[in-house]
């Protein structure tokens, strides 16, 4: 890559590598996060400390168009009135900004799911923490392969 | 012009968990675009939405420019007896959205 390519040649030679390394980009644990995830993180959960577990997130780890990416976040709880969980904070690591959305739920949910659309500007980490009612915090990670990015420079 | 989608089942069994799927039509332009001039696009999304259930909020969520255009959010909740589920849907320059639908609980 020499200096004076452009975004557009950078992009397609990223697509290409990202369908070259599709086979074998997987979900895989977390690694060092970006100061920006790691202070929206904090934000939720104050100084408690995030195990991993009891969270699933589902996303696909390859997507075509970055603009809507289909994603469910499940947690193992009963949801009774003592044990169920309070909320669900969606986070990335490279779009413009770190917060994806934050769920509240209650015992009245049930069931501890939501699912919603999302838009990814870049290949990146997608971290879901849940909140529960006994204070402490659960999170699941995934890498995800992005083909075409959420239009956040585009002109139009 | 905004639109909704809702999907409750019409009628279930108490203390069946059931699904919600709701859907609502709008840009959520995230604030980080530009157009041609080289100007920002300002940001216009939802910012919030709540359920009622009878009036009592069952859930409740933020979100921010990384929500899809045409937000789509689906939650469950435990059908308790026949009533209403309200929608709300908050954001940008003023935008307010309200959707109902009913349940039938045996």
């Amino acid at each position: 890559m020499h200096a004076r390519s452009t975004r557009r040649q950078f992009l397609g030679l990223a697509g290409t590598a990202a369908l070259g390394a599709s086979s074998i980009v997987t979900i895989r644990p977390a690694e060092a996060t970006p100061a920006m995830l790691a202070a929206a993180i904090r934000q939720v959960v104050g100084a408690a400390t995030v195990q991993p577990g009891k969270v699933r997130l589902e996303v696909p780890p390859l997507v075509e168009n970055g603009n809507t990416v289909p994603m469910t976040v499940s947690v193992v709880s009963p949801m009774t009135p003592e044990d169920h969980v309070k909320s669900i904070h969606v986070f990335n690591e490279k779009n413009p900004q770190p917060n994806i959305g934050h769920f509240h739920l209650g015992p009245a949910s049930g069931r501890a799911q939501i699912s919603t659309r999302i838009r990814l500007a870049d290949s990146q980490k997608v971290v879901a923490i849940a909140a529960m009612s006994d204070g402490s915090f659960w999170s699941a990670s995934v890498d995800v392969v992005v083909t075409l990015a959420a239009c956040t420079e585009e002109l139009i | 012009m905004a639109s909704a989608l809702i999907n409750v089942p019409p009628r279930a069994r108490r203390g069946d968990i059931i699904e919600i799927k709701t859907l609502m039509s709008h840009v959520m332009e995230t604030g980080y675009r530009r157009t041609a001039t080289g100007e920002t696009i300002p940001r216009n999304i939802i910012t919030n939405f709540v359920c009622r259930y009878n009036g009592v909020e069952i859930f409740r969520a933020e979100l921010f420019p990384a929500i899809a255009a045409n937000p789509f959010i689906t939650f469950f909740t435990v059908a308790t007896e026949s009533g209403k589920f309200e929608f709300e849907w908050i954001g940008d320059q003023g935008f307010a959205e309200t959707a109902s639908a009913t349940i039938a609980v045996e």
